[in-house]
């Protein structure tokens, strides 16, 4: 029984969840719905733990399906199913909220339910993207999930919170809309919405390369690609610290996950074509981005440029398969490729979460995000300053931290594609540990300069929990990665045989 | 045995992970002395159990011992995993990283007492030897790798140990970038491997060097490059980093901001020699690339020369001794170039020893005249402090390469090497090893002059300094002892037994006579080296105790050459201007220019603003005038009107 309803519980249970907070408005009653919130986060996060432990590691098929009819006369269906992808970005995504919600306990002061109930909608929403197996209904939580992340940024925001909001708001609904015409004209050809079924529709060249850039437009956004990336450091500047957690740990990934679900198994041929466009705009996000990133004078637009730069990695291992499978004729090192991006996006999923948390406790007790109204805070808090400069290395990549595996193993297979891409990507071993142990001197080392740092207090109970949490997670992938890879594998070696096939 | 040996290799390599554990987190619960207590334990563990595996490969010679702890990540049929390789090699440096870390720590006790930071400090110690540990021991490149890096955030972390000080923290900031720009062509040196051997282990590499001696990579079109080449210098890359050498040398003066005892175990004895630790081991793939050994052979042989020049004009004694390192790195790096990978293997051991010394003995120093480094404002301590005097005496004869001091015979089979090799450079190179002894001899003694002898130049009627405690002058003397003793031990099993003792691991050099420590001295009288070290201390002795007017005179006559040794040959300065200065102003540049004024300003906020402007056009045509509308409805019909038709009139 819980397997064919367990997907569903996942998406609908939070939004239930969050529309029950929502019944405590008017902060009259903080700790109840604060309580409420948690206990539901606690829930899936349970859920979860089940989804992990009766997932089957040795199949690429889709798992715990489930499959409705919802509007049948476009052949629009309610399909819902996992795989080696899909469920990993499913676990994080219900823990990164599990945290935030935790995270949230002392920071968050005003509307309080409606905070809590936003977080936990946009958790089920998500969920539901990663979940859908049905093009219409993943539109339609793709589209869903930017409502919440919109009052998020719009109503806990900081000062300029409404051109933030709103530039995230049309630059993301943007990118989608030439989305929804590709996946209706591909849903004409395969005579079905389901997106298993696209995989095996026929197309010429033309269509392919009109439906890659209609993809290209919406998951480049969000994920985001250089040029296309300017939204997210206003977008993180402005949002709650819960709220930038969010956007870099979940939201990212979903473009790069729509290139995984969408552009590489449904337009191969394209993406082999078109490959030269995306590793360009990959290493421009590397090597641009990071420079960038070393000049912010406000530390959550530092984290932003360097979520970008880090999702550079991701893409760069997407379609970097089609030159190394054409240099070495086999697959065994488009494999490391693939699930070295799958990898960073986990791995950076963490990292990305706790440093924006780690701004948030400094925001919250000074409200300043600004570099240089710091300096010498590991004098008044020596606990946060330790669990930071373990998500500073997880930044910067060190070894036996997750922020190394990925960007390990796509250096090491994009080789095989050209030494000259793996040379200027690898150049973020320089650049990242630039901007962000400069970053990290100038707030926590040195003299106490500004009299304010004087009132600091280190971290409490709570944000201790999820500091610690997040640590472990970081350095536990990090030595030992093998248990994630391993549920990648037949799904990655599905999705390659999909993505080398012509479908010309 | 195999299960004994495995448990043991992960003991020595876990147990000071455990103590950096131990004293990290429960360190402010436990106070300062059981910190201290539990890292030396673990550390002494490794120390007595790295003996213990000692015994069994040089007495016992049980074969090379290669064990998979566990699989790492397994991806598109490329394992990665954790393991140890347990041979000759790697024993060696075991032993010596575990016996001069133990010794540090013990002296950390006095020269951190009253330290704030002092459990942290303790807890960073050990995970550097944890990390250092790692390195030497791994039989894979992933886990050299993680030892590297290892060993370069616990250096980090060290130099700026007092975050308080701009210095320290600038430096640590710059020692772990600079690295950082190593691990740039390490990194990619490791995935050349795996691209020519589909496999990151060393034994997999090692078997199949052969078949890959005349295959190719064309990096740049058309300029087929030795792949063996290519990956001998990507790896060399990193080496340069870690082992300082010129250009990417930069960062070890800087890390004299550390705490002393760091720069004695971290910048002197292990850390820095991690890169010819490194080669050595890949001796097998180096072997055959006369490319590349030309290549570190040049840049050894500079390093050698140069760098010490430097040390002559340093007043700070530790700089002194830091330059002095880069200088020996540059000995042992010349050596690998050389072909002589045991000889670079030999002075790396040697110089661990004394160089801790003298650091240590400099610590010593430094803790008599209240934290005061600058050698213009000592002398004359050499009554007050005996044992220190003694036993950095005894250092700077080795570090001098004077026999029978240990550092004579290290540092004659470097010279003899590069002496002996014909490839190309090898002229030059020799040159600089030779003059380097000249050079390395005048600034040792310069520093013991300054420091010990002379008048004293401190302020005699406020600071009284004395000898210091036990915990700090009993690892001088256990120092002291190998410093002596080491080489003349060490120099017949190393390099002229049949088969030598680092045989298993490293490929040997040929000697043409076998000698031993005795027939080597007897034949040192008769080497140019020899008389130039003796020289050296002389002119150092001329200089700072004949007649102490003379380095003044030096100064004025030969102002420029001071001039470019004082800049340190610019260097700093370029790196500055052109890498620091000059990406924070590309990065600048991106950031105004390409994010905020194209993007955002232009592209963005321009197409709102487009959107706009034509709202506003189109609300203009909306004026509510029936004349308007009716002008544009016959505007319309007209122009309908000639679509229409324009096609049938032809």
């Amino acid at each position: 029984m819980l397997e064919h309803s367990l997907l569903s519980t996942l998406i609908w249970f939070p939004i239930l969840a969050g529309v029950a907070v929502l019944a405590f408005t008017g902060d009259k009653h903080p700790r109840t719905s604060k309580i409420l919130a948690l206990a539901s986060s606690v829930i899936t996060l349970i859920l979860c733990s089940v989804l992990y432990h009766r997932f089957d590691m040795n199949t690429a098929l889709m798992q715990f399906q489930e499959n409705y009819t919802w509007i049948p006369a476009y052949a629009i269906r309610y399909t819902l199913g996992v795989d080696g992808i899909s469920m990993p970005m499913i676990v994080l995504t219900c823990y990164i909220n599990f945290l935030v919600l935790l995270a949230s306990w002392h920071s968050i002061k005003q509307k309080i339910s409606q905070y809590l109930a936003a977080f936990l909608i946009m958790q089920g929403v998500i969920v539901g993207v990663f979940a859908a197996l049905d093009a219409m209904l993943f539109y339609v939580f793709w589209e869903s999930m930017l409502i919440p992340m919109y009052l998020c940024i719009g109503m806990w925001g900081s000062n300029n919170r409404f051109y933030a909001s709103i530039k995230f708001f049309l630059y993301t609904f943007f990118g989608s809309a030439l989305m929804l015409v590709a996946l209706i004209y591909l849903g004409f050809q395969a005579h079905s919405f389901s997106i298993l079924d696209f995989y095996s529709v026929k197309l010429a060249i033309l269509p392919q390369l009109l439906i890659f850039f209609a993809f290209l437009l919406a998951f480049a956004v969000k994920v985001p690609m250089f040029p296309v990336h300017t939204w997210l450091p206003d977008a993180h500047t402005e949002a709650p610290a819960g709220g930038s957690a969010v956007l870099a740990a979940i939201m990212l990934k979903i473009g790069a996950y729509g290139f995984l679900r969408f552009s590489l198994p449904i337009v191969p041929d394209a993406c082999r074509h078109l490959d030269w466009l995306m590793i360009t705009l990959s290493l421009f996000a590397v090597i641009y981005i990071g420079f960038v990133a070393i000049v912010q004078k406000d530390m959550k637009r530092l984290i932003a440029y360097s979520s970008i730069a880090h999702m550079g990695f991701v893409t760069l291992g997407c379609f970097a398969i089609y030159r190394i499978v054409q240099n070495t004729g086999s697959l065994t090192h488009a494999y490391m490729s693939i699930e070295g991006a799958l990898v960073q996006m986990i791995s950076h999923g963490f990292t990305s979460a706790a440093m924006f948390f780690g701004v948030g406790v400094l925001y919250h007790q000074l409200h300043t995000r600004l570099i240089r109204d710091y300096g010498g805070v590991a004098n008044k808090m020596p606990i946060f300053a330790a669990l930071f400069m373990v998500f500073a290395m997880g930044n910067v990549g060190l070894p036996g931290t997750s922020g190394f595996v990925g960007e390990f193993m796509v250096v090491l297979s994009v080789f095989q594609a050209s030494p000259w891409i793996s040379l200027l990507a690898t150049s973020t071993v320089v650049l990242s540990a630039a901007y962000t142990l400069w970053m990290y001197k100038r707030v926590f080392y040195g003299k106490i300069i500004n009299e304010k740092v004087n009132t600091l207090i280190d971290l409490d109970a709570w944000d201790k929990l999820v500091f610690v949490l997040l640590a472990l997670t970081i350095l536990l992938l990090g030595v030992y990665p093998q248990p994630l890879l391993n549920i990648f594998h037949p799904t990655v070696e599905h999705l390659l045989s999909l993505s080398m096939q012509s479908k010309l | 045995m195999e299960q004994l040996i495995s448990n043991i290799t992960i003991a020595i390599v876990l147990f000071p992970l455990l103590g950096a554990l131990v004293a990290g987190l429960l360190g402010k619960k436990m106070g300062c002395t059981w910190s201290h207590r539990a890292t030396i334990f673990y550390v002494f563990i490794s120390f007595v159990l790295s003996l213990y595996l000692a015994k069994l490969v040089f007495i016992e010679h049980i074969p090379t011992f290669n064990l998979v702890v566990y699989h790492w990540g397994i991806s598109g049929g490329v394992g990665f995993d954790v393991g140890f390789l347990i041979d000759q090699l790697s024993v060696l440096m075991l032993l010596v990283v575990t016996f001069v870390s133990l010794l540090v720590h013990i002296y950390s006790i006095g020269y951190m007492q009253g330290d704030p930071g002092y459990q942290r400090f303790f807890s960073y110690v050990s995970f550097f030897t944890f990390a250092m540990l790692a390195l030497v021991t791994a039989n894979n490149f992933l886990q050299l790798f993680f030892g590297w890096e290892g060993v370069g955030v616990a250096s980090y972390l060290l130099i700026g140990f007092w975050f308080n000080k701009d210095s320290a923290t600038a430096g640590s900031l710059k020692a772990f970038i600079v690295n950082r720009v190593g691990d740039f062509g390490f990194l990619l040196g490791i995935a050349a491997i795996l691209a020519t051997y589909h496999s990151i282990d060393y034994s997999a590499v090692f078997a199949q060097v052969d078949t890959t001696l005349s295959q190719t990579i064309t990096v740049i079109p058309q300029h087929p490059w030795s792949v063996i080449t290519l990956i001998s210098l990507l790896l060399f890359v990193g080496a340069m980093g870690k082992s300082a050498q010129i250009p990417l040398h930069v960062w070890l003066p800087e890390s004299m901001e550390g705490p002393t005892p760091i720069s004695a175990l971290i910048h002197a004895a292990t850390m820095v020699t991690a890169g010819i630790y490194m080669i050595a081991r890949m001796s097998p793939l180096y072997q055959h690339s006369p490319t590349a050994l030309s290549v570190i052979l040049v840049i050894g042989a500079s390093g050698a020369l140069f760098t010490g020049l430097i040390a002559i004009v340093q007043n700070d004694i530790k700089r002194v001794i830091a330059y002095s390192t880069l200088s020996q790195l540059g000995y042992m790096v010349a050596a690998l170039g050389a072909s002589a990978y045991t000889a670079a293997i030999f002075h790396l051991s040697t110089h661990a020893c004394f160089k801790a010394l003298l650091f240590l003995g400099a610590g010593s120093v430094i803790l008599a005249c209240h934290h005061e480094q600058d050698m213009r404002k000592m002398g004359g301590l050499w009554k007050l402090m005996p044992i220190t005097y003694l036993t950095y005496l005894l250092g700077s004869l080795a570090l001098c390469a004077l026999p029978p001091f240990s550092g004579f015979f290290s540092k004659d089979a470097i010279i003899d090497a590069v002496h002996q090799t014909t490839i190309p450079g090898a002229h030059y190179a020799y040159f600089c090893v030779l003059t380097g002894s000249f050079v390395t001899a005048f600034y040792t003694f310069r520093s013991l002059f300054m420091t010990f002898h002379q008048t004293p130049r401190y302020d005699t009627a406020h600071l009284h300094p004395h000898e210091s405690p036990w915990v700090v002058w009993l690892p001088l003397v256990l120092l002291a002892i190998p410093s002596v003793l080491l080489g003349a031990w060490l120099v017949k099993p190393l390099l002229f037994d049949t088969p030598p003792l680092l045989a298993q691991s490293v490929v040997p050099h040929l000697m043409e006579s076998p000698q031993t420590a005795w027939s080597l001295m007897e034949e040192s009288i008769h080497s140019p080296a020899f008389w130039l070290v003796i020289s050296g201390i002389f002119s150092a002795w001329l200089c700072y105790i004949a007649f102490p007017a003379l380095p003044k005179f030096f100064v004025r006559v030969l102002s420029l050459p001071y001039f470019i040794l004082i800049k340190k040959y610019g260097f700093d300065d370029f790196n500055r201007v052109v890498f620091v200065d000059g990406s924070k102003s590309l990065a600048q540049s991106f950031s105004h220019t390409g994010d905020q004024v194209v993007i955002d300003n232009f592209f963005v906020n321009g197409s709102g603003r487009a959107v706009v402007f034509l709202a506003k056009l189109g609300r203009k045509l909306q004026s509510g005038l029936i004349y308007h509308y009716s002008l544009l409805m016959a505007i319309g019909l007209i122009a309908f009107l000639i679509l229409i038709l324009w096609p049938l009139k032809g």
